[in-house]
């Protein structure tokens, strides 16, 4: 029980895994495909993912499974698989995770919003209950929500997990640095907003994930921080923000310049790092250099 | 009637929906655009006037306060709400032509991407400043486009995309448009896009938010 956080209170600093989307996308994820498919028909090409990133030395490895709540797959009519679908990202990655490594399992967002009335929370706790129990099946330590923007809809899938798992719970937000230099998510939230609420609803980490490169990210640390003091942070940062030139997606920060603010982070307070879009075993492999020297 | 125009704004400009709405908290009690935009209409105040006087400025600041990223997208979604109740009341007055709209706006998100809140945004925004809007929805290829251009003839065109991968999408639809009507204008939007992106697949407009297309729209038929 416990594991992850008990290894962050002794002290540790860990290392999370990178990007899994931009990944499938090189490996030849077309647009309008469903990446969670993959688990099934294509479950050689998703270890191929998981065992880059626990080559790189990572602590922990993500699951393929980021769309796989009931509405996500209900676009591909896969939504009566939730279960078979999710319990076999788990198994992939476990399988590449061996014993040394923890599995993080993917808990994206919905694309639901509860304020329009577009589905209702018992609706949303039904759908993150049903996909977190499917990951736990599968072998995951934590349940891992990340890319939320709503607060509510964070909220009820910490407690769905919470409540319907033994797993560790971890919830990240994705928050934009706007005008005045703050961050928010899209609806609004702020990093101080999201501590209170998901510290109380029971998460085990909380943090942030893509929008942001490590630099600013390191903002987003010190606000949670001047909160409060104790909450283990989670930071997935992207490798900077992407440039579309002559038809091809770039994202600018190569390996070292992303592992040049790593020291920086962690003085700030962030307990587990990673990547999130753009992000390769080799960012990673930089990451965990730097993290073994702090 | 001043008096009443001015207070309908203020219900889109906060997002009051109705009386009983306990959203926002400083309003709470009030009329909301529903029985405002009612009591207008049963004061004979023209149809026309409640669009332009009343909805549309309240519009119209709230999309310039979401551009200065001094509300987020829950106060916008409430604004539209607002918005859509009174428009509710103001429908059978377009369909007999009491009252016009400025143009026709058509808007879908991309094939292959099924992100739509900034496309509901933006929808929502330009209905509430006067435009007859058609939203085609998301995954849209361009023979929905196509469709929707020829029933609606001079309607512009906007494409959304969310994704660097669907973002590409934009160029072959963009020229399939204007190949089947030329001279149809195409904008652009979405978080990967930009200006050189959009000069560079040959659409017309590059707007970063929804007041941005709201303003180009009315360079457009002014």
């Amino acid at each position: 029980m416990n594991k992850i956080v008990q290894k962050i209170n002794k002290g540790k600093i860990l290392v999370s895994d990178g990007a899994w989307g931009t990944f499938l996308q090189q490996k030849g994820l077309q647009p309008g495909e469903c990446p969670e498919e993959w688990n099934i028909s294509r479950a050689s090409d998703v270890y191929d993912i998981a065992i880059s990133y626990v080559e790189a030395g990572v602590d922990m490895v993500e699951t393929n499974s980021f769309g796989g709540n009931y509405f996500k797959l209900k676009n591909y009519g896969l939504q009566d698989r939730v279960f078979e679908i999710n319990k076999a990202a788990a198994e992939i990655s476990r399988k590449a995770a061996g014993s040394d490594c923890y599995v993080l399992g993917s808990v994206g967002p919905t694309g639901k919003l509860l304020m329009m009335e577009e589905v209702s929370e018992s609706e949303l706790y039904e759908a993150f209950k049903e996909q977190s129990i499917a990951l736990e099946a599968g072998g995951v330590d934590a349940i891992m929500i990340e890319t939320m923007t709503d607060l509510e809809e964070a909220r009820i899938a910490v407690k769905a997990a919470k409540e319907n798992t033994g797993c560790e719970v971890f919830c990240t937000m994705t928050f934009d640095k706007i005008i005045g230099g703050e961050f928010r998510t899209m609806m609004g939230i702020s990093p101080t907003e999201m501590t209170e609420t998901l510290v109380d609803a029971g998460a085990d980490v909380i943090g942030a994930n893509c929008g942001n490169g490590m630099k600013d990210m390191i903002g987003i640390v010190k606000e949670i921080r001047q909160l409060n003091r104790t909450i283990p942070i989670l930071i997935h940062a992207n490798a900077g923000l992407p440039h579309y030139h002559e038809g091809k997606t770039t994202f600018p920060e190569s390996p070292d310049d992303m592992a040049s603010n790593v020291k920086e982070i962690a003085a700030a307070g962030a307990n587990i790092i990673g990547g999130c879009c753009g992000t390769t075993p080799c960012h990673i492999f930089k990451v965990v250099e730097v993290v073994k020297s702090l | 009637m001043k008096e009443l125009l001015f207070k309908l704004a203020e219900c889109i400009e906060f997002g009051k929906i109705n009386c009983a709405s306990a959203y926002p908290p400083q309003m709470k009690g009030e009329d909301g655009a529903d029985e405002i935009t009612r009591k207008a209409l049963e004061a004979d105040v023209a149809p026309q006037d409640i669009l332009t006087l009343g909805l549309m400025p309240g519009m119209e600041r709230i999309g310039v306060k979401f551009r200065e990223n001094k509300v987020f997208v829950p106060q916008v979604l409430m604004s539209a709400k607002a918005m859509s109740t009174a428009m509710i009341h103001l429908k059978p007055h377009f369909l007999s032509g009491a009252a016009r709209q400025k143009g026709t706006f058509i808007i879908g998100t991309v094939l292959g991407d099924l992100h739509d809140i900034g496309k509901t945004l933006v929808a929502m925004m330009v209905e509430g400043n006067g435009y007859k809007v058609i939203d085609l929805g998301t995954d849209v290829d361009s023979g929905k486009f196509i469709e929707a251009v020829k029933e609606n003839p001079n309607a512009v065109v906007g494409l959304s995309a969310l994704l660097t991968t669907t973002m590409v999408n934009m160029e072959k639809i963009t020229r399939e448009i204007k190949e089947a009507i030329p001279g149809t204008v195409v904008t652009i939007g979405g978080a990967p896009v930009n200006e050189e992106f959009c000069f560079k697949i040959g659409a017309d407009n590059y707007s970063p938010d929804p007041q941005g297309i709201v303003e180009y729209l009315n360079s457009k038929i002014a």
